[in-house]
């Protein structure tokens, strides 16, 4: 078991002729992932690495059967490849893509509401299931098949945690990238529930961040639904007011969005919150009594 | 991004947002000038720069006397204004805003941002106008008024009448409520068509006359979205920009200079700002946040010591490294190469993990630069916080 994607995914990867598309759709497949399909409007035919190239997400999936899709289309044509996508009959559209204007996701999450499908991103490393399939750019070699749930909203500092994971011996189930946009798709409270109900994951990692309150809103349905260990950093403790650093949705705005009042809502729900983001796999380790 | 207050007020008056009449100065000449031209029974000066609190500094000038503005207009240009926002070096002040005074019946609170909790447009009002706002929201919360908007839709009427009777706008001034409300349709297009992060009105005014004045105003912008409009990209002002962080942006690094004494560059923002935290938890303080993005190269490493190395506070350099699809001996390279360049003066610490690490870390210490390998986070950290001291 596993959350999200395993290996029966079957994935088409919008924007797959790119530089960054061709590249990650090769390193998803040769993990194992089921690629099944490539878009790029107007290359129908061709083919990237054995992948069948098409002009639509349509054709993609009449022809592929793919249910997700992992986007690399650049910013400005966004919004409309994640719709498209939906309008396909797409299940989980991850998006990779960074620096999506803010008001075009306020109107692609408005659309999607109500429909059956998700959204996982952007601005996000994408998800892997270790073993089964890799959707996304994140190193596969660094996972280790396990039992712990991994959710955060950045990319590299995730590979930092599940290193620590790996090498600890726990290893991993399923790590989801909720991407560091101030509005995207999938979010922690969304994974959360996904990870408690998965009979192997035994322990969670959550990873946030400054801005916005999801880290609160994750704190809270913890508190009432979780029973499985959580552990968790919250990056940007020294980051100072009004500042974006780096991910658009990482800015304490109004003096809204710091990191401790963050931590004070985790430790308040039961979660062990650590310091170091250095000590995030032995405080995984202690909190399942090995 | 952020612009001037006069140019907010460019952009409220394109999309019919009443706001005083008014005018860019940039020399006593030219104040007197629009003084004449103006013809107001009172004048208002005032200094722009992109930080609030101008009136409690002495950036704000009204007067009666039209022979007077052109000594305001000498007095505050190339003054520097230290307000609560500016920080303690405060702000040089280059250009001004000249416009007619306004007789203020009442004064409200008006903003639109994302409420990103459900990803729809929001305005916040309050009767409470020319007050801080999260003071507002902190002490009086029942003053806070929300209205969300549907984006498949957009404004609509009601949204508009919900926020003004919520205001009470009937009871303050009853002819006001149409013009308000046709005034919040127009700041909602403005907020979508540009794309701004925040738009915000403090104080909005009704004046004795009746009508609905945006006295004051500020916008900024998604940089997101900034691709889609030239004539908002035009309206940077690089005065107001930390020069280092102008030097990052045009070699496509992420910036923030900060006050500490370790510099710090990093793959990754999440990572950034993790290495910026175990710096403080090690004992010193970072001097800025610098993510390098996911290609890391040896012009990006060479771009990134320019930029940390002009920081006068920069006491030491500290590397820190997560190899994913970028591999950690490409990346030794481009610290070699870099380092040849770029004239490194004071301690520097590699960490290198993930992959191919080992390679790079062998070829760093065989590289006779002089320099610490680290494989750990924490043992990184605390090497570099070793060799720079630790803060008070």
């Amino acid at each position: 078991m596993s959350i999200l994607v395993d290996k029966n995914t079957r994935v088409v990867v919008q924007g797959i002729t790119g530089k960054e598309g061709s590249f990650h759709a090769t390193q998803c497949k040769a993990y194992g992932t089921k690629v099944v399909a490539g878009v790029t409007p107007g290359k129908a035919g061709q083919e990237v690495e054995g992948i069948p190239v098409f002009n639509t997400v349509a054709d993609a999936v009449k022809k592929t059967e793919a249910d997700t899709s992992l986007i690399f289309v650049p910013p400005p044509f966004c919004a409309d490849a994640i719709l498209e996508a939906a309008d396909a009959g797409i299940k989980l559209v991850i998006c990779i893509t960074e620096g999506i204007p803010v008001n075009d996701m306020v109107k692609v999450k408005r659309a999607l509401r109500g429909r059956d499908v998700r959204l996982v991103g952007p601005n996000c490393p994408g998800v892997i299931t270790v073993d089964e399939a890799k959707i996304g750019i994140m190193p596969g070699f660094i996972h280790k098949k396990g039992i712990v749930g991994v959710v955060s909203r950045s990319g590299t500092l995730t590979y930092e945690a599940v290193h620590q994971l790996s090498t600890l011996g726990l290893g991993e189930t399923t790590c989801v990238g909720i991407g560091g946009d101030p509005v995207n798709g999938t979010g922690f409270v969304d994974v959360l529930p996904l990870f408690e109900k998965d009979p192997e994951t035994q322990a969670i990692v959550m990873i946030g961040e400054i801005g916005g309150d999801a880290e609160e809103k994750a704190a809270e349905f913890i508190k009432k639904n979780v029973k499985k260990p959580v552990v968790s950093f919250i990056a940007g403790i020294t980051a100072p007011p009004g500042r974006r650093m780096g991910h658009a949705g990482a800015i304490i705005s109004g003096g809204k969005g710091t990191a401790v009042e963050k931590m004070k809502s985790l430790e308040a729900a039961g979660v062990k919150v650590v310091k170091n983001p250095a000590e995030i796999g032995e405080a995984v380790k202690k909190a399942l009594g090995r | 991004m952020n612009v001037h207050e006069f140019q907010a007020k460019q952009l409220f008056a394109q999309f019919g947002v009443p706001v005083p009449r008014g005018k860019e100065i940039t020399s006593p000449e030219s104040a007197t000038e629009w003084a004449n031209e103006l013809n107001t029974p009172v004048f208002v000066v005032k200094a722009q720069i992109h930080a609030g609190g101008r009136g409690k500094a002495g950036g704000v000038k009204i007067t009666k006397d039209k022979g007077a503005v052109a000594g305001f207009a000498k007095e505050l240009i190339g003054k520097t204004l230290v307000t609560h926002q500016t920080g303690p070096k405060g702000r040089q002040v280059h250009r001004l805003l000249m416009e007619e005074g306004a007789n203020i019946a009442k004064e409200l609170y008006l903003s639109i941002l994302v409420d990103r909790d459900t990803g729809w447009p929001t305005f916040i009002a309050s009767t409470e106008g020319g007050m801080e706002i999260e003071e507002v929201a902190a002490k009086t919360p029942e003053k806070i008024i929300k209205e969300s908007i549907d984006p498949a839709v957009g404004f609509q009427g009601y949204n508009g009448r919900n926020i003004a009777f919520a205001l009470g706008l009937q009871n303050i001034e009853p002819t006001a409520l149409n013009p308000f409300i046709k005034m919040l349709g127009n700041l909602y297009r403005l907020f979508m068509e540009k794309h701004c992060a925040l738009v915000e009105i403090n104080p909005l005014i009704i004046t004795k006359e009746k009508t609905v004045v945006a006295l004051d105003g500020k916008v900024s912008f998604d940089d997101n979205g900034l691709f889609k409009h030239e004539d908002v990209q035009k309206m940077r002002d690089l005065n107001e920009e930390e020069p280092l962080e102008i030097e990052a942006t045009a070699n496509n690094l992420n910036y923030v200079k900060l006050d500490g004494n370790i510099g710090c560059m990093v793959n990754g923002a999440g990572l950034a700002m993790a290495t910026m935290d175990v710096i403080k938890l090690a004992g010193s303080e970072p001097a800025n946040f610098l993510d390098v993005g996911g290609g890391a190269t040896k012009e990006t490493v060479a771009a990134g010591f320019r930029i940390l190395l002009k920081d006068p506070n920069v006491k030491g350099i500290f590397i820190n490294i997560f190899g994913g699809i970028v591999r950690c001996e490409r990346i030794a390279h481009g610290v070699i190469e870099a380092a040849k360049e770029v004239k490194i003066n004071v301690p520097l610490v590699v960490r290198l993990q993930g992959t191919n690490a080992e390679e790079g870390r062998k070829l760093l210490a065989e590289s006779g630069l002089k320099l610490d390998v680290a494989n750990d986070l924490w043992e990184a950290a605390q090497k570099i916080v070793k060799l720079t001291g630790k803060v008070a």
